[in-house]
């Protein structure tokens, strides 16, 4: 193993770490949006599908490379708005409406 | 090392993954969600700008990628059907494991063809192989998922004998080819195979897996792809990939642990035991007899509810089917003008994928604290007069408590049979997706509301008016 990979493998455990710290603390009421939100979040993906669909030496003929950025932008733009919008319906408790019961 | 220079587009990266981390961290609560979706979304945007200066050549091809994957993308997230979530994350994840496999494909062969005829370094192919792998099976297991969540195949565990030395033999093969590819013997070749025998792979071990366990196939999918973006970076030497990866990997992992526990079996009684299966002999025979249950009327069950004090209601897959989550809110409307104390209570695999309860709710306007965890309200049925049971089956299943031989048994539950009065509705008297007998149908204290639950609801809603 190389110095370089065993720096990326530091790197990706140390991430992993504080993934689970951080997605520990997501409520269980969350956990749908939380995954189409990672959904969106693995889509940086796109990142190397375009270095590796868009530069000089591509080793794909073009309609292969398309298709690899369409399935990651998928990701991005699908992943975000679905979260946005479902993230749009949490309400807290209505104060008008408690009223209205009253 | 006098004047450091550092390339700013790593810098770009490292500002995208503090942005995912902070976005993740900001999901930690309703009011904040929001706010985190958005910072992730900036830091995917720091990421694409910085990438976009990297000697991108071939304009037309990203430009086309991202403008169609972008409108299919958010006009999909859009129009959604939020009963669909779990159907629309499998797909997801499909695409993700798919692009990932096809960034570590094309790598492979820029490698080889800068360096024609000469071996390939270990890291790398061992890198590729790995990213190839475990995206070809999140691609066609997701996909699978997918048709199954859609119903356009059958949700029942799909087996044939001598299913695990099939899968084994494939196993062996996606190995051995990576081991040839890594060890610089016919590349191309062992690659395809490897490929296509990981795509096998994939669409064989999602095959068997019923639709009840679906919240754990689609998180240890969603965990793969994680894993498949971060194996990316590690092929691009791409920081901002393994973070990102990782992120995904470990949330994935803890929802699969987390649904796991919800079922008390291990991940793998859920991948390999074909749960839910016809088992040939113990067919319908044995069912609940059917004697005992006690058929009402949509109006018996209105004036149950209208007159009690605290309404317990607990949603599963058929509240989602029958699309009763706007219903069910205007029942609890309707209670809440009369003074009665209406609570919901969600079993963590409740629905098909994890959250999916909740989402269906707040979709219905139910504000979120009205929702509680399995913990929290399962010492409230004791004072509770009604348990309205929707579309809910194994996860009120006492059996899964008293009984040691049913399948279920040590599976954590709703104690609904702890409520003065349980109201469940069904639409017959077929057992649940386990084919598991629920004695709960046949307690005195127990009533039947059988039909569609959207019109179910409806006709109580309307009843509870004229109260």
């Amino acid at each position: 193993m190389s110095e370089a990979l065993f720096t990326e493998l530091t790197v990706f455990i140390l991430a992993i770490f504080i993934g689970v710290e951080v997605i520990s603390k997501v409520p269980t009421t969350l956990h749908t949006p939380l995954m189409s939100a990672t959904n969106a979040i693995h889509g940086i993906v796109l990142v190397g599908a375009i270095l590796v669909a868009g530069t000089f030496d591509a080793p794909f003929n073009a309609i292969v490379g398309v298709i690899l950025v369409i399935l990651a932008s998928l990701n991005v733009f699908g992943g975000f708005t679905v979260t946005e919008r479902m993230l749009e319906m949490f309400k807290p408790r209505p104060i008008v409406a408690k009223k209205d019961n009253d | 090392m006098a004047g450091v220079t550092v390339n700013p587009v790593n810098v770009a990266y490292l500002v995208t993954g503090i942005l995912f981390i902070l976005g993740l961290r900001y999901l930690s609560s309703p009011r904040t969600a929001r706010l985190g979706n958005r910072l992730a979304a900036v830091g995917m945007l720091v990421a694409l700008v910085a990438v976009l200066t990297q000697g991108i050549v071939q304009w037309w091809i990203v430009a086309l990628g991202v403008v169609v994957g972008a409108a299919i993308g958010i006009y999909s997230g859009r129009v959604v059907k939020m009963t669909a979530m779990p159907q629309m994350v499998a797909l997801f994840n499909g695409a993700g494991g798919g692009a990932a496999a096809l960034v570590a494909a094309g790598e492979l062969l820029k490698l080889m063809n800068a360096n024609p005829g000469e071996p390939l370094p270990f890291d790398q192919t061992f890198t590729i192989m790995l990213t190839s792998i475990i995206g070809a099976l999140s691609f066609a297991g997701s996909i699978i998922a997918f048709l199954k969540l859609q119903e356009v195949m059958t949700g029942r565990p799909i087996t044939y004998p001598g299913q695990q030395v099939v899968n084994a033999v494939i196993l062996l093969l996606v190995l051995v080819g990576a081991g040839f590819v890594i060890a610089n013997t016919n590349i191309l070749t062992w690659y395809w195979i490897a490929l296509v025998a990981a795509l096998s792979l994939g669409v064989l071990f999602v095959l068997p897996i019923g639709g009840a366990d679906m919240p754990v196939v689609v998180s240890l999918l969603n965990s793969f792809t994680g894993l498949a973006a971060a194996a990316t970076g590690f092929v691009l030497q791409n920081n901002v990939l393994i973070i990102s990866g990782a992120l995904v990997g470990a949330s994935g992992t803890l929802l699969t642990l987390l649904m796991g526990k919800a079922m008390n079996r291990s991940i793998t009684n859920v991948l390999f035991g074909a749960f839910g299966s016809v088992k040939p002999g113990t067919s319908a025979s044995s069912s609940t007899s059917g004697q005992n249950v006690r058929s009402v009327s949509a109006d018996d069950v209105a004036a149950l509810v209208a007159y009690a004090n605290a309404v317990i209601v607990v949603p599963g897959y058929g509240m989602a089917v029958a699309q009763a989550q706007h219903s069910v809110r205007e029942l609890a409307d309707q209670l809440e003008k009369r003074g009665v104390e209406v609570k919901y209570a969600i079993h963590p695999v409740a629905g098909r994928m994890p959250g999916h309860m909740n989402v269906l709710l707040a979709e219905a306007n139910v504000p979120y604290p009205a929702l509680y965890d399995m913990d929290d309200i399962n010492p409230e049925f004791e004072r509770t007069d009604v348990a309205l049971i929707i579309g809910a089956n194994d996860v009120t299943n006492p059996a899964a408590r008293t009984d040691k031989n049913s399948p279920i048994y040590g599976m954590p539950i709703l104690n609904v049979d702890k409520a003065a009065n349980v109201i469940v509705l069904k639409r017959s008297m077929k057992p649940g997706f386990a084919g598991i007998d629920n004695p709960l149908y046949d307690d005195p204290k127990t009533a039947m509301l059988f039909g569609d639950a959207k019109k179910s609801i409806d006709a109580v809603v309307s009843a509870v008016k004229a109260v």
